[in-house]
């Protein structure tokens, strides 16, 4: 109960400062429209039911949440549960991609010399690389291979930026046994495989969990990134578009709010995996 | 016959700095079921000593053999167990977990495996803490989980890099008396590194005093204690001579220099 009064606090500051931004950035319309003098409560008043407000207020989001998630029909296309679920299996699918390519390539690089020298610049230079410049040439190119559909394209390009956490968390975390660990290996005569089964692999387990906690919120933003370019109709990121495209700003605002709670559940399974699988392998203290 | 035999031995590190002479001239013989403890000051080359006969380091020059093979020959055919300074356990695998290690790797019968974890733990007075982790020990106790753990695999060498120089002096006496107690019941051959004088002196039946730059032996010397030492001998007459003669010996090489 102790913590529950500083997070009530802080949300509701966050709410203020939102109700106070909506009435300064929306009643501009307000005053436009106004065919005579308006006392302060008339216009604090419209700045919170306009249609299209510049910034919408805090309850117009929770009723458009409220009708797009609870009272529409999960598979109707106005349905953000559809939508989600829609973004859900294509992060999901672009998680598991990257982490096993993230995974490979950090295996490769601490035994190989070579692929740590030729595979990390490449790995580094991909993620400067914007991926709202490289997601549409994603999707033309698979195209053009004959790919249909979305779902391969948005999974690539979410493994695009969820591969990079878990490479670079990997490499700490298999080279993390100090060389009294590695002796100790040597001194069973272990082979290489027993050395990284029993010795790296393990060790390299939390670090793994923490690479994967990013690694999930990246792949969640390359899908949304991937479902931005025209043509998608389908996504959170596709219902961003639409908002902004019809100038529907509570749309927009309830699909970001939707993305943001999808990411918080998502990181949150794997903490719970985290102390899980911590605790059972007896790390927990 | 010497079970660990060097001649002319000779370690050279390159460095940036130049050559470090961490090892010369070491000629040494240790016989079946001596425990043989190697002091001095740091840098004296008692640990790259240790590690040479390991096989853990190379030396550049001079012999080395460990039961007639090279030292690389015998790491190969495991036929010795070695413990760190650190315990070193695997937080996330149980004491009998940690014990089991090098049998695993080694690949023994999973029947002969328990039961050997079992005798070992017994051996180290650790015989219920089987399910415990890590965390859930002592200093004192992981360092005697690791011993067993170098002991599980009935090597008939142990080598020991100061595994009790981490460890408070109450504790450490227990464990030096306890040491005794498992040496003498498993007869096995110990070469110990310490920079403690009593450690050396209560332990072995061969004292090796070393001196650093170069690298080198500097005495040897045999003990005339009885094998059966309780912990009180060490107010005795022929124990302080002993001591002081180690001392001397580390004077003599300059260890007091720094």
């Amino acid at each position: 109960m102790r913590n529950i009064l500083p997070i009530l606090t802080v949300l509701s500051a966050i709410l203020i400062i939102w109700y106070l931004g909506a009435i300064w950035m929306n009643s501009a319309w307000t005053l436009d429209r106004a065919e005579g003098p308006l006392t302060l409560t008339e216009i604090v008043q419209d700045t919170m039911t306009q249609d299209r407000p510049r910034l919408p207020a805090p309850h117009q989001v929770a009723a458009e949440l409220y009708d797009t998630v609870i009272d529409k029909k999960v598979t109707s296309k106005r349905s953000l549960v559809y939508h989600g679920w829609i973004t859900l299996t294509s992060t999901l699918a672009g998680f598991i991609l990257g982490t096993v390519v993230g995974l490979l390539m950090a295996v490769g690089i601490v035994y190989s010399r070579t692929l740590k020298m030729s595979l990390m610049p490449w790995a580094i230079i991909s993620q400067t690389i914007p991926i709202v410049a490289i997601a549409p040439m994603i999707i033309v190119v698979l195209a053009s291979m004959g790919v249909e559909g979305r779902a391969v394209p948005k999974a690539i390009i979410a493994a695009y930026l969820c591969f990079f956490p878990v490479l670079v968390g990997m490499v700490k975390g298999l080279t993390a046994p100090d060389a009294m660990q590695i002796d100790l290996m040597k001194t069973y005569n272990a082979t290489p495989a027993q050395e990284f089964w029993k010795l790296r692999l393990p060790t390299s387990v939390p670090y793994l969990f923490t690479s994967l906690k990013i690694g999930i919120a990246a792949a969640l933003v390359g899908t949304i990134v991937g479902e931005l370019p025209t043509g998608a109709v389908r996504g959170l990121g596709a219902r961003i578009l639409v908002g902004d495209q019809f100038g529907n700003p509570l749309m927009i605002w309830s699909a970001l709010l939707a993305a943001a709670a999808l990411a918080g559940i998502l990181v949150s399974v794997v903490a719970l995996l985290q102390t899980v699988v911590m605790k059972r392998m007896g790390f927990a203290q | 016959m010497s079970v660990i035999e060097a001649k002319k031995l000779e370690l050279v590190f390159q460095t940036n700095d130049g050559p470090v002479h961490a090892l010369t001239d070491v000629n040494l013989g240790i016989g079946k079921g001596d425990f043989v403890s190697f002091i001095g000051p740091s840098g004296c080359g008692k640990t790259t000593l240790l590690r040479c006969i390991a096989g853990l380091e190379t030396p550049t020059g001079g012999d080395l053999t460990v039961n007639g093979m090279t030292p690389d020959e015998a790491r190969r055919s495991r036929a010795y167990g070695y413990v760190f300074q650190a315990a070193g356990l695997y937080p996330w695998r149980t004491i009998a977990g940690n014990v089991r290690l090098p049998l695993e790797i080694m690949g023994y019968p999973k029947a002969e495996m328990s039961e050997r974890v079992a005798r070992v733990l017994d051996l180290v007075e650790l015989a219920g803490f089987e399910k415990k982790y890590p965390w859930q020990l002592s200093g004192g106790m992981q360092q005697r989980a690791s011993i067993a753990r170098a002991l599980a695999f009935d090597a008939d060498i142990l080598l020991m890099d100061e595994p009790f120089g981490a460890l408070d002096e109450i504790v450490r006496d227990h464990l030096n008396e306890q040491l005794l107690q498992l040496w003498s019941r498993t007869e096995k051959t110990i070469a110990f590194v310490t920079h403690s004088i009593p450690e050396a002196v209560y332990l072995s039946t061969r004292i090796v005093v070393m001196s650093p730059r170069p690298g080198r032996i500097t005495d040897v010397i045999e003990s005339p204690l009885p094998k059966e030492r309780p912990l009180d001998i060490r107010d005795s007459k022929e124990f302080l001579e002993i001591a002081h003669r180690v001392r001397e010996g580390l004077r003599a090489g300059h260890a007091y220099d720094e």
